[in-house]
C-alpha cells in the first residue's frame, strides 16, 4: 500500500538565520529512511507522465521503486543509464515545471519529491560506493567538446561511453561552466562538480582547461588536428547592462562578475586572494535565478540590506519559487514593480543610491506576460552602495566570429537543425549557445541529443 | 602547470619571465595579453605579452612588482611552475597598411610597446619610438628598441639619461616639426596615455591606446573590464585592449581601476608584516 500522505516528506535544511551567514549547502538531503518513506508515495503509474516531463527521460517510477526497497545502488544505475549528472540535476532542476509538474500525486496534494530522491540516490552512491566508471574500448574516432558546462559534460560523457576519444576544452581554469562560476556553493557544492569531472576523466575524457576556443585554437584548427566532429557547448556568458546613467560607477557590476568572484575565485574565503566589494546595502536588478543567487551571496558576504529590484510582480518572476522562498527566509527584501532609471554616485565615483520608478502591469506582450508600464512621477531612491545587474546573458561572439560558415540568429544564438548540427558540417551545438540563457537540465538534454547525433554522423 | 624557464630582473622592480606555454606561443601576436594564476588560491591577473618564441613554445612576460600577485610571481624562480596561464586574449595590434607610425611607451608599458613596434616594423612601416622613464635606473629594453626603431627617442623625467622631459614633450616637438604619422600607439600608465592623446588631438593624428582595466575572466563573460569608448560600452578583454584614444573616457577608467585600492593596500600591508615577522624569527 502506497504512502498516501498529501505532502512531500520534508527535507532538513539549515536554519535561515544561520545559513544567511555561511556558504554551506542550504538543503541537507534525505536520510535513507526519509528517502524510502517518500519513495513509498509513488503510485508506479503504468503510463508515467513524469518521464515525459524530464528532458533526459529518466525512468522515474523504476528508480523510485528501487529506492522504496532500499536498493540504492540499483536505483543509481537506472538513473545514470539516461542521466550522467544526477547529483547536479537533482539539486538545480526546476522540477516543479518538469517531472514533478506531471506527477499524478500533484493533482491532489504535493507531487512525489522526484528531485530530492534523485539527489539522495546520487549522494548515497558518491558517499558509499563512488566507483569510477570504466573506460570503454576506443573506436579510434576523435571528438572535440568546446565548453565544460552541463551541455559539454553530458555530451562528453555520452560519447566516451560509446568509445569515442573525447577532448573537452574549457576557457576557465576549472571545468564545470555555470556549475562552478555561477551557481553558488550553498546550492551546489563545488566538490560535487569536481567529482563529476573526475568521473569523466576516468571514462578516458581528456579535460584541457585554459583553452579559449576562438583564440587559442579555432574550430577549423580542431578539424586540422584530427577531430572528426566538434560539439559547441559554450553557453551564454555575455552579460547585459541597462545602459542607464551611472552604470560605470564603482560598485556596479554584472551578476556574472559578482558570482565569478564569489564562487569560482572564492572571494568569500579570506584564504583566497581575489577581492570582492564589501557592501552594506545591495540592489540586485532582475528576477531570475541568477538574481536570487546574487542576492543570497551578497547577504552571506555581510550586507545589511539586500534588495531584489524587479520591474514585474512577484508572480511573474522567472526564478524558481523555491529560490524566491529561500531568499525571503534569509531576509532579502523584494522591491517588485520597480525599474531602475539611474544609478547615483558620490564625489569618489562610488555608488550611493539607485533611482527607481514604480511600474504597473499593462496589456500582455509578445511573450504573454503583462507588460510593465511606468507610473509617471513615482521615482524614489534606494540607498545602496552596490548594484548587481542580473538582466540576463547572451552567447559570447568569440566562436561564431572566428568560424566561417557558422550561422547565428539575430540574438547571436547558433542555428542548429533537428540533429543539433550547425550550419557547418560536423559542428554540433547545444545548450545556452543555441537557446540563449535557459536551464541546466535543458543543456544536459541538448548535450545528450548531440552525442547521439554525433555518433550517428560518425557511424555513417 | 606552466614552467618558468627564464627569469631576469630588468631593474629593481621590473622582472622578465619566459614561460613554457606552447599553445599560447603558437598563436600570440603583438598587443594581445595573457591571464596568469599562480596557485589554487591566487587571483587571475592579466599581463600583456612582451614576446614569444613559437619554436621553443615560450611566452615572455615583463611585469612590475606592484601588488600581491605580481610580488608573489616575482618571488618564483626558474624551474618553478605556475598553475594557470591562458591566452592569447584580446585583439592584436592592427599593423597592416600603415606607412609611418610612432610608438610611445611609458615605464613598464615599454615592455608591451616593444612587440607592437617590432610588428609595425615587420609589416613594413617606418617606426619612430619614444620611450619614457622616471630616471636612468629603471630604463629597460633600450637595445631591443634600437634594433626595431628607425628613430629612438629616450626620455627621462629627471634628465639622468637620454633627453630630459616626458614622452609628450618629444612627441609635441616632432609633430610641431611637421613629422607626419598614420598612427600613434601609446602604452603606459593611464595619465601618460591620456596626455599623449591630448598632444596628438590638435594635430588630428589617429591615436591608439592599450587599456588596462581590472579583469577577472578575460573572455568577455563578466564585463568587469568595461570601458566607455565613443559613448559606447566596450569590454576591453574582447573588444580591445587597444582603442581609439581620442574616444576613451579616461576619467572613468581611472575611477574604476581604484575599486579595490583599499583592500589591495591592506593585503600588501598584512603581507609585508607577515614577511617581517618571519624574517625576524629567522634573523633575530
Amino acid at each position: 500500500m502506497a504512502n498516501m500522505t498529501l505532502v512531500k516528506t520534508p527535507m532538513p535544511e539549515q536554519d535561515p538565520q544561520v545559513r544567511a551567514h555561511n556558504f554551506e549547502e542550504v538543503a541537507l538531503g534525505y536520510t535513507p529512511e526519509m528517502a524510502m518513506e517518500e519513495a513509498g508515495r509513488c503510485l508506479k503509474c503504468k503510463n508515467p507522465k513524469c518521464v515525459e516531463g524530464c528532458p533526459v527521460n529518466i525512468r522515474i517510477p523504476e528508480f523510485i521503486s528501487l529506492v522504496a526497497e532500499g536498493k540504492f545502488q540499483e536505483a543509481y544505475e537506472v538513473i545514470t543509464s539516461t542521466n550522467s549528472l544526477p547529483a547536479l540535476s537533482g539539486r538545480v532542476c526546476p522540477q516543479e515545471t518538469q517531472c514533478e509538474a506531471r506527477c499524478v500525486r500533484g493533482v491532489k496534494g504535493e507531487p512525489v519529491a522526484i528531485g530530492r530522491l534523485e539527489r539522495f540516490v546520487a549522494d548515497w552512491y558518491r558517499e558509499n560506493v563512488n566507483a569510477m566508471p570504466q573506460k570503454v574500448e576506443s573506436n579510434g574516432k576523435k571528438v572535440a567538446v568546446v565548453g565544460s558546462g552541463p551541455a559539454g559534460l553530458t555530451c562528453a560523457s555520452d560519447l566516451a561511453k560509446k568509445g569515442y576519444e573525447v577532448t573537452l576544452f574549457e576557457a576557465l581554469h576549472t571545468a564545470g561552466g555555470v556549475l562552478v562560476y555561477g551557481i553558488p556553493e550553498f546550492r551546489l557544492p563545488k566538490s560535487i562538480v569536481a567529482n563529476e569531472v573526475k568521473k569523466l576523466e576516468a571514462q578516458g575524457v581528456t579535460v584541457m582547461t585554459n583553452m579559449v576556443i576562438g583564440r587559442v585554437l579555432t574550430i577549423d584548427e580542431l578539424f586540422d588536428m584530427g577531430f572528426q566532429a566538434v560539439f559547441v557547448g559554450s553557453g551564454a556568458g555575455l552579460p547585459m547592462f541597462m545602459n542607464i546613467p551611472g552604470e560605470s560607477l564603482k560598485g556596479v557590476m554584472s551578476a556574472n562578475e559578482y558570482l565569478t568572484r564569489t564562487n569560482l575565485m572564492k572571494a568569500y574565503d579570506a584564504d583566497y586572494d581575489t577581492p570582492i566589494i564589501q557592501s552594506k546595502a545591495v540592489a540586485v536588478v532582475g528576477g531570475g535565478n541568477v538574481a536570487m543567487d546574487g542576492a543570497r551571496c551578497a547577504m552571506r558576504l555581510g550586507a545589511e540590506h539586500v534588495y531584489i529590484v524587479y520591474r514585474r510582480g512577484e508572480a511573474e518572476m522567472p526564478a524558481r519559487k523555491e529560490e524566491q522562498h529561500h531568499a525571503k527566509e534569509e531576509g532579502i527584501e523584494f522591491k517588485t514593480l520597480c525599474n531602475p532609471v539611474e544609478i547615483l554616485g558620490d564625489e569618489n565615483g562610488r555608488v550611493c543610491g539607485i533611482k527607481c520608478i514604480r511600474m504597473e502591469l499593462g496589456e500582455p506582450d509578445a511573450s504573454g506576460r503583462r507588460r510593465p508600464v511606468e507610473i509617471p512621477g513615482s521615482e524614489f531612491v534606494l540607498d545602496v552602495d552596490t548594484v548587481i545587474m542580473a538582466l540576463g546573458t547572451s552567447p559570447n561572439p568569440l566562436i561564431r566570429s572566428t568560424t566561417p560558415g557558422l550561422e547565428t540568429n539575430r540574438k547571436g544564438c547558433l542555428i542548429v537543425n533537428e540533429d543539433e548540427m550547425t550550419t557547418r558540417e560536423g559542428v554540433f551545438a547545444g545548450g545556452d549557445a543555441v537557446t540563449g540563457a535557459a536551464t541546466v537540465i535543458l543543456a544536459m538534454g541538448a548535450g545528450k541529443k548531440a552525442a547521439a547525433s554525433i555518433d550517428a554522423y560518425l557511424s555513417k | 602547470m606552466f614552467k618558468i624557464v627564464r627569469k631576469k630582473e630588468l631593474n629593481s622592480s621590473v622582472t622578465l619571465m619566459e614561460i613554457e606555454a606552447p599553445f599560447v606561443a603558437k598563436k600570440a601576436k603583438a598587443g594581445q595579453f595573457i591571464i596568469f594564476r599562480i596557485d589554487e588560491k591566487s587571483e587571475r591577473v592579466p599581463l600583456t605579452i612582451a614576446g614569444y618564441d613559437r619554436e621553443k613554445g615560450t611566452v615572455t612576460i615583463i611585469f612590475q612588482k606592484v601588488g600581491f600577485a605580481t610580488i608573489s610571481l616575482g618571488n618564483l624562480n626558474e624551474g618553478d611552475y605556475i598553475r594557470d596561464f591562458v591566452g592569447p586574449l584580446g585583439k592584436p595590434t592592427a599593423v597592416e597598411g600603415k606607412k609611418r607610425v610612432c610608438v610611445v611607451g611609458g615605464g613598464v608599458g615599454c615592455a608591451i610597446a616593444l612587440p607592437s613596434a617590432q610588428a609595425f616594423k615587420e609589416a613594413g612601416a617606418e617606426v619612430d619610438v619614444i620611450v619614457g622613464f622616471r630616471n636612468k635606473d629603471i630604463v629597460i629594453l633600450e637595445d631591443e628598441f634600437k634594433a626595431c626603431a628607425d628613430n629612438l627617442y629616450l626620455m627621462t623625467d629627471d634628465g639622468s639619461y637620454g633627453e630630459q622631459g616626458f614622452v609628450t614633450v618629444k612627441l609635441q616637438q616632432l609633430l610641431e616639426a611637421g613629422r607626419e604619422y598614420d598612427e600613434v600607439l601609446a602604452i603606459g600608465p593611464v595619465p601618460m596615455m591620456k596626455f599623449v592623446c591630448k598632444t596628438t588631438e590638435p594635430f588630428g593624428v589617429h591615436t591608439m591606446v592599450s587599456l588596462n582595466p581590472i579583469m577577472v575572466d578575460g573572455t568577455g563573460m563578466c564585463g568587469g573590464c568595461r570601458v566607455t569608448v565613443g559613448g559606447e560600452t566596450k569590454f576591453a578583454c574582447v573588444d580591445g585592449p587597444e582603442f581609439d584614444g581620442h574616444k576613451v573616457d579616461f576619467a572613468e577608467l581611472m575611477n574604476r581601476n581604484s575599486v579595490y585600492r583599499d583592500r589591495e593596500a591592506e593585503v600588501s600591508k598584512t603581507h609585508t608584516c607577515r614577511m617581517e615577522t618571519m624574517g625576524k624569527k629567522l634573523i633575530p
